[in-house]
């Protein structure tokens, strides 16, 4: 019997992790190790997941983990990688599962050089939108208007494009998912397990604690994100652009809810000023646009 | 066996294809560049089966290599100055981890300014990170410690990472006959070996994560008496080395004429050659001196340099690195390692050779002769000498 979204049975993530009630990060990460099964390693660099693993001699991951420097995910795991197959083991995959620190800012230099030597590991930010492990500070993928304790009066900066920036090296498969929509992450795991080379996924992973919300609402914000287009679900699969099915809807302006309604539950936005939330919405409309351009749609 | 003309950095590429390594990850910087481009020649050629990895930095080199190691391969890499000191973090995280990785580190100065030249300011500066840490004279060394450091750091009664350290261009770029074993007799003396805790699909574990502090120093207190467990693992090591290929360099040190001396040098690196050159030279003169060379400066020799130097008057010790606001690193230790003796010898300490100054025999037997001449008046001495 299969759950729901068709998600096997079989769980990885073990009980008695520690992360924060309502946790996003640990949704994702529960279903991505569904997806890879029990031949998959970990390597993880400073982030929440360093803390959700548990405390020596325990542990909640029921695969190999291997934990590492802030900045060196994707050199560690590209170590593995390389070894493994120079070992011999065959049918595996080499995860590296980073925060949005670890990955935009610390750890950019690391996956830059991993990417573009199209090493055969698959890099996973679970993207949380700050440094929330030390307590909720701006990293570069804190969106504009956003309080963290680093930005008291919220940030002035757009959040950095990722997703293009992996994509520019030439990788085999890049692709966004967030939590709300199982299925599309769950296949999007699934499909770039079976890919050789270098795979990039950026998952949205809403944090009750840094984002100020309702533990019980991780899910609804992270639907919200995608149905306001604040988040769009998308793969480029050898440098082709294609909008995910879960998102298609959102590309008609007249089908997506207005700004507000992904804002409005997150205290983080209570002090955005107009000017920044139109500003918001501006990136937002020129960013789908511009997926519609290159997925020619239009 | 065949005998090859190789610099130092060719040599140490030649140590790692001969020791079969499985994973090397290396950014290039002068002066080990050499290395890295043989061991792409090796690679590129198919002698050598093994994945290379042209990282974008030193820490990412590192890094690979950790993760080669935790996978359970044999993993080398090459670096200096500027390089080590980008890596250092991952230099903890390795020892640490107890991951038996093997380095050559080509010494040079750290800026700034700019400084292309020898010193042992990189290396010495990662002394604390719990790598073993050998010093080469010649280039017939640097191969040799590079084989015995695959046998000592994959010995399950170690599990640490080894430095192989020999000056830049001193050693790097200076060619000389090196003789060359067979690949299968090193990989008899040094066989590959898996650690029982490498990833294991069928038995997996986490590695690195949170430990609650009582756990934490009992991790610690191991790493520290795995280093003292090496002090026997090294000896065994260079014995068998010994017997099998009939090439001897010391075991955690290398002395000369040390048997009747009355005053000895206590030195490490290419200044150890030239101190046994210097100990020719005043034995002419009739003065009764020998030579002691640090061969490995982790884990330190203390019982082998109190046990050699308990007889003599004085010791003149010449450092490549310094301590700020301190002295030289190794007159310091050398010092530490006399003070349990009832009547230490004086020590003088003198700095040498820094960013790369030459440093040849005659001066060193300058300042032994000096020492010889006051070491009833001046008990210690610092000094930082310039040439």
């Amino acid at each position: 019997m299969k759950l729901p979204f068709g998600l096997p049975r079989e769980e990885f993530l073990l009980p008695g992790h520690t992360a924060c009630p309502g946790c996003g990060a640990t949704i994702a990460l529960r279903i991505v190790m569904k997806a890879l099964g029990p031949r998959t390693v970990f390597v993880i660099p400073a982030c929440c997941s360093t803390v959700i693993q548990g405390i020596f001699p325990g542990s909640s991951f029921a695969v190999p983990v291997v934990n590492i420097p802030f900045e060196a995910a994707a050199a560690v795991a590209a170590g593995v990688s390389a070894a493994l197959e120079q070992l011999g083991e065959k049918d595996f995959s080499v995860v590296a599962w980073a925060g949005d620190g670890g990955t935009f800012d610390i750890g950019l230099q690391a996956l830059s050089g991993a990417a573009e030597r199209n090493d055969n590991i698959l890099y996973i930010c679970y993207d949380n939108e700050m440094y929330s492990n030390t307590g909720i500070q701006r990293s570069s993928a804190t969106p504009i208007g956003a309080w963290t304790t680093t930005t008291p009066t919220g940030k002035r900066e757009h959040k950095k494009d990722l997703l293009r920036i992996v994509s520019a090296h030439h990788v085999p498969y890049a692709a966004t998912a967030t939590i709300a929509f199982p299925k599309d992450l769950y296949e999007k795991v699934r499909k770039a397990r079976q890919i050789r080379g270098f795979k990039f996924l950026h998952i949205l992973t809403p944090c009750p604690v840094g984002w100020r919300f309702d533990a019980s609402k991780t899910v609804e914000i992270s639907r919200l994100a995608v149905q306001t287009g604040y988040w769009a679900l998308y793969e480029i699969e050898h440098g082709k652009l294609r909008i995910s099915p879960a998102f298609t809807p959102y590309l008609d302006k007249s089908r997506r809810k207005p700004i507000d309604e992904f804002l409005k539950h997150q205290l983080r936005f209570r002090t955005m000023t107009p000017e920044l939330k139109a500003e918001l919405e501006r990136a937002i409309e020129e960013g789908i646009e511009r997926l519609k351009r290159e997925a020619e749609l239009v | 066996m065949s005998t090859e003309i190789l610099n130092g950095n060719h040599t140490a590429a030649y140590a790692a294809f001969l020791c079969d390594v499985d994973v090397v990850a290396a950014y290039p910087i002068t002066p080990q560049t050499p290395v890295v481009e043989l061991i792409a020649e090796f690679v590129e050629s198919g002698r050598l089966k093994a994945r290379f990895i042209r990282v974008e930095s030193e820490h990412s080199a590192m890094s690979v290599c950790v993760g080669a190691a935790f996978a359970g391969a044999r993993t080398f890499t090459a670096t200096a100055s500027q390089g080590l000191a980008l890596m250092h973090e991952v230099l903890h995280w390795a020892a640490g981890a107890r991951l038996p990785i093997v380095m050559c580190n080509v010494n040079r100065a750290l800026g700034s300014p700019w400084s292309i030249w020898a010193d042992y300011s990189d290396s010495a500066a990662q002394r604390d990170t719990g790598w073993l840490q050998v010093y080469c004279k010649d280039n017939q060394e640097i191969l040799d410690s590079v084989i015995q450091g695959y046998r000592i750091s994959e010995d399950s009664r170690v599990l640490l990472p080894v430095m192989v350290c020999y000056e830049g261009f001193i050693l790097s770029h200076t060619y000389m006959p090196v003789h060359l074993p067979p690949r299968e007799e090193i990989l008899d003396y040094a066989p590959k070996k898996k650690p029982s805790w490498a990833l294991n699909f069928d038995a997996p574990y986490t590695h690195g994560n949170l430990v609650l502090p009582v756990h934490f120093q009992h991790l610690r207190r191991q790493m520290h008496e795995a280093m003292q467990m090496a002090r026997k693992v090294i000896v065994e090591a260079v014995d068998e080395f010994r017997k099998r290929f009939g090439r001897f360099h010391g075991a955690l040190v290398e002395t000369y004429q040390m048997e009747d001396a009355e005053h000895a040098i206590v030195s490490i690196g290419s200044l150890g050659a030239e101190s046994f050159l210097a100990v020719d030279l005043l034995r002419e003169e009739g003065l009764r001196v020998g030579a002691v060379r640090v061969r490995f400066y982790r884990p330190f020799p203390s019982e082998e340099l109190r046990q050699l130097l308990k007889e003599v008057h004085s010791v003149t010790v010449f450092d490549r690195f310094a301590s700020y606001g301190k002295g030289g690193m190794l007159s310091v230790e050398v010092r530490d390692a006399l003070f349990e003796l009832e009547d230490p010898p004086a020590v003088h300490g003198y700095i040498v050779g820094l960013g790369g100054v030459d440093v040849p025999y005659t001066v060193l037997a300058d300042f032994v002769r000096r020492t010889v001449k006051d070491y009833a008046k001046v008990k210690r001495r610092e000094e930082v000498i310039m040439l």
